[in-house]
């Protein structure tokens, strides 16, 4: 479609875009605006947007009345443990229904993602009964195992249309090339597939740091990550916005930097690979 | 140093049998093209001589050391794949080296082999770049290149100039074909191409479903099809077969002549026809002619120029000696 | 590539996956079934005997039950309905020319990754709260007695603060579907003397319509268990009890496990309807 676009209707795009896209980000601007005011001028009406007396006192109050610092490791420990100990998992899985499919190859892939769709709410009392069984409820490794489980389906799904772009010579080359199976997976896959590997990580890490349903259900105070004190402020006290705002920001800032860089994948992450 | 025998050698996936027990030997140092339509299981019997694929049945044997169920690895053969394969993270360097260093050969070594194969294949200019910065022949030769180091028995080469362009494909085809005359090692080669068979082959092997239906040097083909397929198969452009009364004449159920062995005249001849379409090379004239009342079309190919356009009349007359003759199986007359 | 040797080592590399998902399903399952047809309440009693089919009439003669029905439609059809269209259009926006695109994409695909507890709390109460937030604000300055949100629109809330969240995931999917559309054919409809609009009917849409249906399964997978927009703020009250939500407080708070159990055996059914349909279409795909 190489065709020139008169500046009139480029320009006319552009506004309209622009316009929508504030729109949509503003929630979320709103809430980093606030979180520098002080209580009082969160709730001034009319608003304000932009002069106002910035403060960072927010942040502290919040970290100290409420040990934000502790969900936050917590947040951490499980998004990036469950996310890690899905790829190991995942990798030797994905290799194998990508270079050496079976008949049941498909099969396979498709009962794990069937899997992913069990709702939750069907075996709460179930897994809540085996994590107070096992001394598991509200610890943090508990729900570490708890969010591999449920993203691993996503993890296996994403290496594999990973792996599935390299191609089968490549591999066949490196064994015609004298290359043991570790040396195939170690010299050659994994360097080939780093990107893959990457942009897996990172979607499933934003994925597990937002998961809100077993992380509210399963802990209490000392595994409690994030989404658990976001939600204390649901029965706040007193005037609050300018807290929730610097909680919100603190939040969801990582997840929103790590995830503008993962944007590119999310569509495959999301699809299992069903819109290219 | 490079003889390959493959004694009733076959392969079932599930319940297909694409290869029916095969015998075929590959003497050291020939050059054998594996030619054939498209799903004719030449390409899956590279890859069971390769070991990449098991075979179901059969023994296969290299320099009389029985291979079947060696590793690829173990096999001491290379092969040049039809994507190339090249390694996209490693320089051209590396990628020819990376066969040497599997093998853990000492680095001053592999270094000599790794100049040597680039000045043979004159890739020095680009040895340290990727393979995604290198154009299709380039990579070609970094593939060949690859092969070449571990000094293999023998090569095995998987289409590989089926992804270069026309101009590109006759220039690579020469290279191999010297690359062979100067390593005197033996090469199979997978081709659709019946060009590419009868250039580059000191033996054709042509397979269909599996099945060898001829083996033999290029010209043996050319002028003895042992049956109808081989014959409509080699040469080009293709054999006119015609059936019926005429083949009966000279007893037989199919008579085929080949385009350059009628002869076309506006004026007289034995078989009469109108012109359908007429294609000038220059060198060649190609006439498509309808209407014989022999076959739907019969091409002839003449020499030089032949001033004749659509709706011409036009005669053609067979040189006697040059009928082939088939039989109702489509096995050749002798 | 299939030689014995690596078809092995292929079995040995997928079994932990295989094992750990086997069991994460068919342990909860197993016992989610076994409860249903209990009478089990840990807090009275316990283990009070078999129940036969009791606990699934039982679920589905309360008078919860329809009316968490009805609620489910609202909000999974609401949303699908606000994020399909608004996202065909949003997306066919984003592919035109324009300056900045990349900071635009980046706008709009923002709220996918904010947490649902934050965007609940941030939507009722700096946004919605009848009082204090910035739609009261407005509501005043043009004269307007302002909305109290969470009880008298529970239901449109919810759906706005769930819409605002999965409106980036149709979007960007949607996008890139339409830059998938091979410009060739769009050329030729224009060739053939197709106005904009025709060609956006015939061309376009029909071209979306696979990515619009697996946007519609998978959302409609995530929505049927929408729960933390729901948990912060309503607490399911003020007609805003979703199945989930029933079976939830069925299980957690009521602590009447049989009657949840079979609750969550509806719910495990209704998704697989729902997911049956989903993976033939991303089963086919698999094939080409």
């Amino acid at each position: 479609m190489a065709r020139t676009v008169t500046t009139r209707q480029k320009a006319l795009n552009t506004t309209l875009a622009w316009a929508i896209g504030l729109l949509i980000f503003f929630p979320i601007l709103w809430t980093i605006l606030t979180s520098f005011k002080t209580e009082g001028q969160a709730i001034s009406d009319p608003p304000i947007f932009l002069f106002f007396d910035w403060t960072l006192e927010n942040y502290a109050i919040v970290q100290e009345r409420s040990d934000y610092l502790r969900f936050l490791t917590n947040s951490v420990i499980i998004a990036v443990g469950s996310t890690l100990l899905g790829i190991v998992v995942a990798v030797p899985a994905a290799w194998s229904m990508a270079f050496v499919p079976s008949k049941r190859t498909k099969d396979i892939l498709m009962w794990m993602l069937s899997t992913k769709m069990l709702p939750a709410v069907g075996v709460l009392y179930p897994i809540y009964l085996l994590f107070i069984k096992l001394g598991l409820l509200d610890n943090r490794w508990g729900l570490v195992v708890v969010l591999m489980l449920i993203n691993l389906p996503i993890i296996v799904w994403m290496l594999y249309t990973y792996f599935k772009e390299i191609p089968g010579e490549i591999l066949e080359a490196a064994r015609m090339d004298g290359a043991t199976l570790r040396e195939e997976i170690l010299y050659i896959l994994t360097p080939m597939a780093v990107p893959g590997i990457a942009s897996t990580i990172l979607l499933n890490v934003i994925l597990a740091w937002n998961e809100a349903f077993w992380t509210l259900n399963l802990t209490a105070a000392k595994a409690a990550p994030l989404t658990a004190f976001i939600a204390s402020y649901s029965s706040p006290e007193g005037l609050f916005y300018a807290k929730l705002s610097a909680a919100s920001t603190m939040a969801i800032a990582p997840i929103l930097i790590m995830g503008w860089f993962s944007q590119k994948q999310l569509v495959r992450g999301l699809t299992f690979g069903a819109v290219k | 140093m490079g003889r390959i025998t493959l004694d009733k050698v076959t392969k079932r996936f599930g319940d297909v049998e694409v290869i029916p027990p095969l015998d075929l030997t590959i003497e050291d140092g020939e050059f054998v093209v594996f030619v054939g339509p498209s799903g004719c299981g030449k390409s899956t019997l590279l890859r069971l001589i390769a070991g990449l694929e098991d075979v179901s049945g059969g023994q296969i044997r290299i320099d009389s050391k029985d291979a079947t169920d060696l590793p690829p690895a173990k096999r001491g053969l290379a092969m040049v794949f039809q994507s190339y394969a090249l390694y996209p993270h490693m320089s051209v360097r590396k990628n020819i080296a990376f066969p040497l260093k599997m093998a853990k050969m000492d680095q001053a070594e592999i270094d000599r082999r790794v100049d040597n194969a680039a000045k043979v294949l004159n890739l020095d200019s680009y040895i340290d770049r990727r393979p995604g910065q290198l154009s299709g022949g380039q990579r070609q030769r970094v593939a060949i290149g690859r092969a070449i180091v571990r000094e293999p028995s023998a090569f095995l080469f998987d289409e590989p100039l089926s992804n270069l362009d026309a101009a590109l494909r006759v220039g690579m085809r020469l290279e191999i074909s010297e690359l062979h005359e100067r390593l005197k090692t033996t090469m199979v080669y997978v081709t659709h191409d019946q060009v590419e068979a009868m250039t580059m082959a000191d033996k054709i092997v042509v397979l269909q479903a599996g099945v060898i239906e001829q083996v033999g040097s290029p010209l043996e083909l050319y002028h003895t099809p042992r049956n109808k397929f081989v014959a409509g198969f080699i040469g080009s452009p293709k054999m006119n077969f015609i059936e019926g009364e005429t083949a009966a004449q000279h007893g037989a159920h199919t008579i085929g002549i080949r385009p350059e062995h009628l002869t076309a005249s506006a004026t007289e001849g034995l078989w009469k026809g109108t012109v359908s379409v007429s294609e000038h090379l220059g060198s060649d004239t190609f006439l498509h002619v309808h209407d014989t009342g022999l076959a739907e079309s019969m091409t002839v190919r003449v020499g030089g120029e032949f001033p004749v356009r659509h709706g011409d009349t036009v005669y053609l007359t067979p040189e006697a000696d040059k009928i082939h003759r088939f039989d109702e199986k489509g096995l050749r007359i002798a | 590539m299939a030689t014995q040797h690596s078809r092995a080592a292929a079995r040995i590399m997928m079994a932990p996956a295989v094992i750990l998902l086997l069991g994460w399903m068919l342990v909860p399952l197993t016992m989610t079934l076994y409860f249903s047809f209990k009478n089990y309440l840990p807090l009275r009693g316990g283990d009070l005997g078999w129940a036969g089919f009791e606990n699934y009439t039982r679920f589905v003669t309360s008078s919860s039950f329809w009316p968490s029905i009805l609620t489910t439609l609202i909000i999974v059809g609401g949303v699908l309905f606000i994020t399909v269209v608004f996202g065909v259009l949003l997306a066919l926006l984003l592919d035109r020319p324009m300056w900045g695109q990349g900071i635009v994409r980046i706008l709009v695909i923002a709220p996918f990754f904010v947490m649902p507890t934050v965007s609940a709390l941030v939507w009722k109460n700096m946004f919605m709260d009848p009082t204090n937030g910035l739609f009261a604000h407005l509501w005043r300055a043009f004269g307007a007695q302002p909305v109290e949100w969470m009880s008298q629109a529970s239901l449109p809330s919810i759906i706005i603060i769930v819409s605002w969240q999965w409106l980036p995931f149709a979007t960007l999917i949607l996008l890139t579907a339409i830059q998938s559309l091979d410009g060739e054919q769009l050329e030729a409809s224009e060739m053939d003397g197709a106005p904009a609009l025709k060609r956006f009917w015939y061309i376009i849409l029909p071209h979306l319509s696979r990515a619009i249906t697996v946007v519609i399964l998978i959302q409609t997978i995530f929505l049927l268990a929408v729960f933390a927009e729901i948990f912060v703020t309503t607490g399911g009250a003020f007609g805003t009890k979703t199945l989930s939500y029933l079976i939830f407080q069925r299980v957690l708070e009521s602590q009447n496990i049989g009657l949840g159990s079979a609750g969550g055996v509806y719910a495990i059914i209704l998704a697989n309807i729902i997911a049956i349909f989903l993976m033939r279409i991303v089963g086919k795909n698999l094939d080409n």
